[in-house]
This record gives C-alpha cells, structure tokens and sequence, in this order.
C-alpha cells in the first residue's frame, strides 16, 4: 500500500519534524521504497527461522548495583537554554 | 439493569537498587534536583546504557514468586513518545518479550479465596518529575527519577471489585516487600497503580470499552476511584451514550476522575528492539541460583505463624504482612522463651504505635527484639508489673540503656514486700471510707478505685493482682 500524504504528516507529527507541504511527495516516494525492500522481505520463508532482537549474536552486558556517578548538574546545565533551582525549565507541558 | 465491573491493574513496582537501571547515579531518594541525574539518565548523545545485575535478580525473584514463567531472552524495546520528563524521547521498556510471563496472585474475598492471574512483568526505566507551578509559566524539571528501574505488573482483567482491587494490591504490596524488592513506600511512588475499568451487563461476556486511571497512589483512593469510575460509566450508558477509551486522573480532593485530554492522539509508541541492548538472557542455572535464595512467601508464613504461635488470626495476619515485622516478633519470642501472644501485643500495640508516631520502620526501631523479649522475661518472673513495664519500654525507646539496667537504677522492682503493701492498703481503706462501704455492698467495679489508689501510693510498684486479693481479703474479714 502506498505511502499517503496523511501518513507522512502522521509520522512527521509523532517524530515532531517539521515537514512543509512542499517537501511531503519527496518523503512519500522515499518512505515508499523503503517498504518496498520490506516487502521483498516479506517474500522470503522465515516459518522455521527464529526472530532475532539484535543483529549480533550476544547477550546484554550486566553491571553490579553500585553508585559510581558523581553529581555534574552545573556542567550539563551550562548549556540547558533555562535552569532555575536546579531544574530544567521547559515550555509548559499541561494546563 | 444489574451491573457488574472488570477491573484490570498496572502497578509499577519501584525496584530497592542502590543505582539506576541503565547508568551508575544513585537512587536514593529526597536529593536536590537533578544531582543524581547522569550523562545516560538525561539522555545526552554518545551515551550507552549498560543494564544493572541487580535489577534483573529481582525480577526473576518476583517471577518466581508468582509461579510464573522467566523468558531465558528476554528484549528491550524503545517506546517512543515526546514528554520534557524523558529527554531521549523514548522509554527503555520490554514490549513483545518480557522478562516475566503468567503468574497469579490469590486474593482473599468474601466469597473465599479467588485467583487473580498475572499477564507479565517486564522491567523499564521511570521518567524523571515535572512541577508545574510557580516557574512564571513554565515547566520545571527534575530528572533524578529518570532511570529508576520498574517492575510493571500486569494483571489480567479478573477483578470484579473495587474491594477485590484493593486485596490484590494489598497482597503484590505485601509480596513485593517480602521479596525485598521496593520499599513500597507509596507517599514516596515506589509503588504506584493504574486501573482499567470497564462495565458491563452481568452475565454478558464481551468486555465493555474501558477507561485507565492514573493518579491512584494510595490504597484508599484505589477504592475511591474505581468507585466513582463504575458509577460515571454506568450513567454514561444508562443515559443512552457509550463510554469513550480514554486516560482519566483521579482527583483525591474532589473524588472523581477526568479526562486527560491532549496526551491522547500521541498513543502511538512505534515500539522496537532497543539496539543499544542487546537481549536481556538468565540461564537456567542463574535462575537455579536465585531461586534457592527465596525467602518464605507471604502465605507460607501466615500458614506457619498461626501454626507454631499462639496468634489471633488478626495478630498472625498483620505480623505475616510485614517479613521485617514478622522477623522481629520470632526474634522477641526466642529471647523471651515463648509469650508469643504478649509479644505479638506489645509489637502491635506500643511498639507499632511508637514507630508511627516517629514515621520509623521495624528495621529503625531503638528497641530491638531482644529488649523487647528481656523485658517480657521482666514480667513473666514478677520483677515488675505489666504498668511499670510499659515505663521501661519508653526509656528503651529513648536509648536509656538495657531491661535490667533500667529496672535497678531507677528502683522499679516489684514490691513483693507483703507488709509494705499490707500498709498501703490499710492506708487506703482509711482514706477511702465510702467507697470501702461500696465494696462492701457488693459493688464489685469499685475494688478497682482502691487498686489504683494503692498502685499510686506505691508508685506503680505493687503487683496489682495481689493488692486485689489482699483489699478483698482485708474486707470480706
């Protein structure tokens, strides 16, 4: 099924990217090769393959529970646009 | 039309490790903002989680024990949504394979035991906090939480009442500290709950479309919620509309649940395999490993208090809800030989009330098993009476040293004395004229002024129970 205007403002709404008008035919045309790749996926027999979660064949590393961060608030909020009491001040989220 | 309600419950289990899910800051909870938010928990580039042992453990030792089944891989996935308290813009959670899979929990209903049956648990990271007021109309954020591990629970839709909804979070409650995994501190969020709840005709077996409430952090709102929840779906559909899927908050001041409206239409997460983790795996012999190191399960040990003490069903209940508590009264009760009963009530009377008053855990308490168990000893061998013991335990309390120390520097044995207190009782009948005449008459309950003015001239001192033999003796001559 081909990629519809309505989906690429979808996709760009949840990703919030900022897509004008006149850029929605070049991402349909390129959102709809990548599926059709996927579709030639599709084609191949995978009923006795098991699905895989990670390209490469290892399990995840585990750490001990130990506390090794110390505190560099004042460097990461160098360059947050507003701090004020310690926090991140954003753009009010709900009313 | 009767009625009847499902209820399904989300409880998102804060797990007690010393550091994050994915990064080495500290969990520790109450620190200044943003002073134990890393590199990886405020989602800087470059950074690469890297999964705490730890954590994992714990969710095994929930899996198995709620009989359920612990996926050998397991994966995690991005669930991706934009919110300021999640600055990578997604949440590391497990999606289509879980760590733990099944499982049940039976709850207690007054229609006898039922099974509720679990979904799954799967670990995530928890989103930091947003405040929203008094930032001249922004949004503060704080993201010490961001990173914290979560065990979400997940129950199947058994529940059919707010009553029944309250049993089983009660019961995970209980398990979970159990297992020593949360603290459970609800004040604190380390156990948090979400309901769906639906109506339907009773007898029909299609599920009616449900709502989610969030916001519902204590077992009373719990209760409150679901309630209000029922009673405004059923009128919706009574009222010839139909109930809209929708996130609701409940709000404890007011009572009643609202529509969340705005974070709606982004319910689309696009869940995939995190490729910055590869998948979670526990071998059969880890899993070996962990479940040899169970502790006794909730159930189990009510069975074998109420068997090997003599409890009330009560006292066994409450001292099997609190592993800690449960710990301390069979600490009490080897110091003191037995008592069981006596101890069970001064650990769910004085004690507990004690604790609370000063917002202490059993684990905090001044006075340890042992203490309490030497001063049951006190009472047992009549060096003091029941009344002065309850002095010695407040000194106990305010660490004024050991049971005996207490007693013999402060003079408090017993009068055993039969003279001594032979006086203080002739004294009394003297100074009391009346009320000896009332005794004599047959009013039995005023023997009991007499006792206590005898008790008082002796400073407490007297064993009550031979100043009441020794009044009656005295009159009936």
């Amino acid at each position: 099924m081909p990629i519809s205007e309505n989906d690429v403002t979808r996709v760009a709404r949840l990703a919030r990217l900022r897509v004008t008008e006149a850029e929605i035919p070049q991402y349909q045309a390129g959102l709809d090769g990548i599926l059709d790749l996927v579709a030639q996926l599709h084609e191949s027999v995978t009923d006795d393959i098991e699905p895989m979660a990670h390209p490469q064949d290892i399990s995840l590393r585990l750490r001990e529970d130990q506390v090794t961060e110390d505190d560099e608030r004042d460097l990461f909020q160098e360059c947050a646009p507003a701090v004020e009491n310690g926090l991140y001040l954003v753009p009010r989220v709900i009313e | 039309m009767e009625w009847e309600c499902v209820i399904g419950l989300e409880v998102h289990v804060q797990l007690k490790t010393k550091s994050k899910i994915f990064s080495g800051a500290s969990t520790a909870f109450g620190a200044d903002a943003n002073t134990q938010a890393c590199g990886v928990d405020i989602g800087l580039p470059g950074v690469l989680p890297v999964m705490n042992r730890e954590a994992v453990l714990m969710a095994a030792r929930f899996g198995l024990a709620i009989d359920g089944a612990i996926n050998e891989l397991s994966v995690f996935a991005r669930k991706n949504y934009f919110y300021p308290d999640l600055p990578k813009g997604y949440q590391i959670s497990q999606f289509e394979i879980p760590v733990v899979e099944g499982g049940q929990l039976e709850i207690e209903t007054p229609n006898g035991p039922r099974t509720i049956r679990i979904t799954r648990a799967h670990l995530e990271e928890d989103a930091g906090k947003s405040l929203h007021e008094d930032f001249h109309g922004l949004t503060g954020i704080d993201l010490n939480r961001a990173g914290t591990p979560l065990l979400e629970v997940v129950s199947e839709p058994d529940l059919r009442s707010p009553e029944e909804a309250v049993a089983y979070l009660k019961k995970l409650h209980t398990l979970v500290r159990t297992l020593k995994i949360c603290d459970g501190n609800m004040q604190e969020g380390s156990f948090r709950c979400d309901a769906n709840v639906s109506v339907r005709p009773k007898g029909e077996a299609q599920l009616g479309t449900r709502a989610e409430l969030k916001n519902i952090n204590s077992f009373r709102f719990v209760e409150r919620a679901i309630y209000f929840e029922i009673d405004r779906q059923i009128g919706v559909i009574e009222d010839g509309g139909s109930v809209v899927q929708e996130t609701r908050l409940y709000d404890p001041d007011k009572d009643l649940t609202r529509s969340m409206r705005g974070k709606e239409e982004a319910h689309d997460y696009r869940y995939f395999p995190d490729p910055d983790l590869p998948p979670l795996v526990i071998t059969k012999k880890e899993l070996d490993a962990i479940r040899s190191e169970m502790p006794e399960l909730p159930d189990a040990k009510l069975t074998r208090l109420a068997s090997s003490y003599e409890l009330s069903n009560d006292d066994a209940t409450l001292l099997a809800a609190d592993s800690d508590l449960a710990d301390f009264f069979e600490a009490a009760v080897k110091a003191a030989n037995g008592e069981s009963r006596l101890i069970a009530n001064w650990i769910l009377g004085d004690l507990s009330s004690a604790l609370n008053r000063e917002s202490l855990s059993i684990s905090e308490s001044p006075v340890s098993p042992e203490m309490l168990g030497q001063l049951i000893n006190r009472i047992k061998d009549n060096t003091i009476s029941g009344k002065i013991a309850k002095q010695v335990f407040g000194d106990l309390w305010h660490g004024k040293g050991q049971v005996d120390d207490i007693i013999r520097d402060q003079g408090l044995t017993q009068i055993t004395d039969t003279d001594a207190i032979s006086k203080a009782v002739d004294d009394v009948i003297t100074a009391f004229p009346s009320q000896v005449d009332q005794v004599r008459a047959g009013e039995e309950k005023v023997i009991g002024f007499l006792v206590g003015q005898v008790m008082k001239a002796t400073s407490g001192k007297a064993n009550p129970q031979a100043v009441n033999n020794l009044i009656k003796t005295k009159l009936s001559s």
